[in-house]
């Protein structure tokens, strides 16, 4: 998704007030044409309602949304060729599988054997073709789901809207169907602007992710920007988690930053290049897979003693997760081979990391 | 920019549903008309003497000793009357929330089968059984025991009037219990509660403003009863209604009338505060559903409750078997078997005026005496009944289709729309419930006097709908918060139009809805007797005014095959009802 692709969706100082609270601080975004764009974030963070303006479904407060280079801020829903798959699928319980997808053919008043050719045809895509005369109520919630997802793409809407679609289904289920809608993202070629609060669902899906909190957005990037250089503690915490110490500043130039903190002083890389003054509160941020543990130190990194919480082989990675001497809790994961030994609880150990695979938060970005 | 500002205000509306405000306009001035405005009217009325000149003295006459002693008696039978219906009608609306599913849709039917048989034909059956020559002294004639004077005392009224409402009591009890989930009562127990603690700590205070809205709808509609103490009661159990349509229909004593009604409306009304104080009036709905038993009282009430039941079935299982120590889950046997006698008592009395209907001889007497079809061809051929008959049909027809009219666009209003002062709609609305009919009708009657209403079917009409119109309301608000309002934001968005949108998706869904407020609201008319009484003139009487005014004269068995035929009709009713909600689901 380069640059060189069209502006699909365009948001504009979009702002949502209800009464006295803030749903939606005002918010500016551009989603481009074919994109998968997750907004991901907390409860409460302004993703549904950001995604109920574009659908038409909330009225904005202040703000344009801006479809296919169309003014479209107040535009009816039916009016604005976009799909929505809601939460609890929304099917017409009244109607057949068959008639619910057919249902939005009908609104445009498309032929009768056509309506007929492109059920079926779509039916068979998610696998569904024997249950076309069923209720909604006879299917079980995977099947529903894929229904949602037929009636959605069968006309070929050229923004499809998803609030949490998977947040009902248990966890296999999930994985299956968010190849399936990944495959149907393909297949179609449509733009999908997704909300969700599962950050490994987006990390996953998504070409981009939208990481929102309290109406408002923190960051936008692909998922390994976000993820090695999160603007802030909270993005670096809600994707992936991370270790985080305590720290102020000791000493900083353009190339490293020397740190001190109750446990001992270590360094990082300044990637930021920002010139941080003397005892600056800070916060250093290093991801499970940047930890070693080790029973002494470990030369040219960084290190601080801890103690074994607990020691697990999960399987595939083997987990350590120990305290650290001013009591905040530590993760680190390897992954497990035939020489990879767990510690027993309690036992002195150093975690040590490297100055090159650490972040350094202070100021605005600790909050 | 206007076009813009044009836009965004259909955006606006379409988003909120078709819920504006304006929405509530008819209902609300059709209210104020011709509920508000002719019962405040009342009070000033109270005020005057038969001269017109201002007095107190319709107020000191209420206090004088015979009419005090009438509202005493009043608040006597009501109070009693209230205590037997709730405790009674709360073991069955238990029974029918935990029996199995299709049990329970069998149950209903029989709570419902009463429900909507007209009030007249339910005291008529329990004239059948308590009378000199009925079901219960024939009974013990046969058995060679002297007959005894069942009817004309307390006894009787009271019995019957219980009868009357313990089917709304089981209803607004069993809408609160269905939504406990059942699950506490297992949570409780691995908790550590026994039985009797589950229940008494868990499971009756969380059920209790079903309970204490069930008391309340029962009490109101007791004080203003006439037809039980008028019927299987003497002199000695005259209530306050009586008085209150003899003041008006033989004395002209429209002051006096006036001010009773004033005073049962302040007993009614200090009944509701207290209720309020103690459960929340909100809950007079029983759409409100499971709700907050409040305070320290109830906690030690029900705590005590709980460690009384405990103990005593500690003690009792001493002397049983092991086996007795059953799962919290199925519901005891002796529920189950009080239940049942409670659904007996419902049911059976009606069973008993179908045979009288077919008697040979001019009198009701048990048992029937041969077999004839004479009384339903008397009904068949008279043309005032079949006239009264017709009236009740179509101003049953007129009330329901008004009630429709004015109480969807409220009720759509309620469900989908937040606009200030919102809390305050429902309560106006469903003012008239708790106002006993009979003050309602003079109320009506003394406005329609000026208006050249009375004897006209509009009048009826208009007066039925007033009575009919919060059921519907009700009953719809409870219908659209079902619905899932997604289902039209997806309709939205795959590209149907509000209207269509609509038609297509929201009406199909809702109409079993509709239609049964439909029915509801005929009901209401066709069953009503009050507005009646006062409203339609000698000539033109509606059904349940013929029945009421034959049964006057005496109970002959014409009035037992009038009833039979509405039975048979309210069965086929209430099972196509049933059927159709069945269907649906």
């Amino acid at each position: 998704m380069g640059s060189e692709n069209k502006v699909k969706l365009s948001v504009n100082g979009l702002a949502k007030q209800y009464g006295a609270v803030q749903a939606l601080a005002p918010t500016s975004m551009d989603v481009s044409e074919g994109e998968f764009l997750t907004l991901l974030g907390p409860s409460g963070s302004g993703k549904t309602t950001l995604l109920m303006m574009v659908a038409g479904l909330t009225v904005p407060t202040s703000g344009e949304i801006w479809i296919d280079g169309k003014l479209s801020t107040f535009l009816p829903p039916y009016q604005r060729d976009i799909g929505v798959v809601f939460q609890n699928y929304a099917l017409f319980p009244h109607l057949s599988v068959f008639e619910n997808i057919a249902f939005p053919l009908r609104m445009r008043g498309m032929k009768a054997d056509d309506i007929r050719t492109k059920v079926s045809d779509i039916l068979s895509v998610v696998d569904l073709a024997q249950m076309a005369d069923r209720l909604p109520k006879e299917l079980s919630g995977g099947q529903q789901q894929r229904v949602a997802l037929a009636r959605c793409a069968v006309y070929g809407p050229s923004i499809i809207l998803m609030d949490e679609p998977l947040g009902a289904l248990d966890k296999k289920l999930r994985d299956t169907m968010q190849s399936e809608i990944r495959r149907l993202h393909k297949a179609l070629g449509s733009t999908i602007l997704y909300v969700t609060h599962d950050q490994g669902e987006a990390m996953s899906m998504s070409d981009r992710i939208c990481v929102m909190r309290n109406g408002a957005i923190q960051q936008i990037g692909s998922p390994s920007d976000l993820y090695h250089n999160p603007i802030n503690k909270f993005v670096g915490d809600f994707l992936g988690g991370a270790t985080f110490i305590n720290c102020t500043v000791e000493k900083c130039d353009t190339n490293t930053i020397y740190l001190k903190s109750e446990m001992g002083s270590f360094k990082a890389q300044n990637q930021k290049k920002l010139i941080l003054p003397h005892d600056e509160p800070a916060v250093c941020m290093i991801r499970p897979q940047a930890i070693k543990i080790s029973s002494s130190k470990i030369k040219e990194m960084n290190s601080l003693p801890a103690k074994i919480n607990e020691s697990i082989l999960t399987g595939t990675m083997t987990e350590h997760h120990t305290i650290l001497g001013d009591g905040s809790k530590s993760s680190a994961v390897e992954i497990t081979t035939q020489d990879i030994q767990t510690f027993e609880n309690n036992k002195k150990v150093f975690v040590n990391w490297s100055e090159k695979n650490c972040v350094i938060f202070s100021g605005d970005e600790l909050k | 920019m206007s076009g813009k500002l044009n836009t965004k205000r259909i955006f606006d509306s379409l988003n909120e549903g078709i819920s504006s405000k304006y929405l509530l306009l008819p209902i609300f001035f059709f209210l104020a008309v011709f509920f508000v405005y002719p019962v405040v009217s009342m009070l000033f009325i109270s005020f005057f003497d038969r001269e017109g000149s201002f007095t107190f003295v319709n107020y000191y006459e209420i206090f004088r000793g015979y009419n005090l002693s009438i509202l005493l008696n009043t608040l006597k039978i009501s109070g009693w009357t209230t205590i037997f219906t709730v405790s009674l009608a709360y073991p069955v609306a238990y029974y029918l929330s935990t029996a199995a599913k299709r049990n329970a849709n069998l149950l209903i039917i029989i709570v419902l089968l009463p429900l909507w048989t007209s009030v007249l034909v339910r005291a008529f059956a329990w004239i059948v059984l308590f009378g000199r020559g009925g079901v219960i002294n024939s009974t013990l004639a046969f058995a060679g025991v002297d007959p005894v004077e069942i009817l004309f005392s307390y006894f009787s009224v009271i019995v019957a009037m219980t009868h009357a409402f313990m089917p709304i009591a089981v209803l607004s009890m069993y809408a609160t219990m269905q939504n406990i989930d059942g699950r506490l009562k297992h949570a409780a127990a691995t908790l550590g509660a026994e039985p009797g603690n589950v229940f008494w700590r868990v499971y009756f205070p969380i059920s209790f403003p079903g309970v204490a809205s069930s008391a309340l709808v029962t009490f109101i509609l007791s004080v203003g009863i006439f037809i039980h103490p008028a019927l299987l009661g003497s002199p000695k159990q005259t209530m306050i209604a009586q008085i209150i349509i003899q003041q008006v229909d033989e004395l002209f004593n429209w002051g006096l009338a006036a001010a009773i009604s004033v005073m049962v409306m302040f007993v009614s009304i200090l009944f509701i505060i207290v209720f309020d104080r103690l459960v929340g009036v909100v809950s007079i709905t029983g759409a409100q559903g499971v709700g907050r038993p409040s305070g320290k009282i109830m906690n030690t009430l029900t705590g005590a409750a709980g460690n009384m039941a405990v103990t005593l079935s500690r003690l009792l299982t001493i002397f049983r078997s092991k086996k007795a120590a059953r799962s919290s889950d199925r519901i005891s046997f002796p529920i189950e078997i009080l239940s049942v006698i409670i659904l007996i008592f419902l049911a059976a009395p009606l069973l008993f005026l179908i045979p009288v209907s077919f008697t040979e001889s001019p009198f009701v007497e048990w048992p029937p005496r041969g077999f004839s079809w004479q009384w339903y061809e008397r009904y068949f051929t008279s043309p005032v009944w079949i006239e009264a008959t017709i009236r009740s049909i179509i101003v049953g027809i007129a009330t329901a289709f008004f009630s429709l009219l004015i109480g969807v666009p409220a009720a759509f209003s309620i469900s989908r729309g937040s606009f200030k002062g919102k809390g305050l709609v429902l309560p106006y609305i469903l003012m008239p419930l708790v106002v006993p009919n009979i003050i309602i009708a003079l109320a009506v009657f003394y406005f329609f006097s000026d208006l050249g209403l009375i004897g006209t079917n509009l009048g009826l009409t208009i007066g039925h709908t007033i009575l009919a119109v919060p059921y519907v309301v009700l009953t719809l608000v409870a219908v659209l918060q079902n619905y899932d309002q997604q289902l039209d934001h997806a309709a939205w968005t795959l590209g149907a139009k509000p209207l269509i949108a609509f038609k297509r998706i929201t009406l199909p869904i809702i109409k079993v809805g509709f239609i049964t407020s439909f029915l509801f609201a005929f009901m209401r008319s066709f069953d009503e007797i009050a507005i009646a009484l006062f409203v339609s003139s000698g000539l033109q009487q509606t059904l349940p005014k013929k029945l009421w005014s034959e049964a006057h004269h005496a109970i002959s068995p014409t009035l037992a095959a009038v009833s039979t035929i509405l039975i048979v009709i309210v069965t086929v009713l209430v099972v196509v009802t049933e059927l159709l909600k069945r269907k649906q689901k």
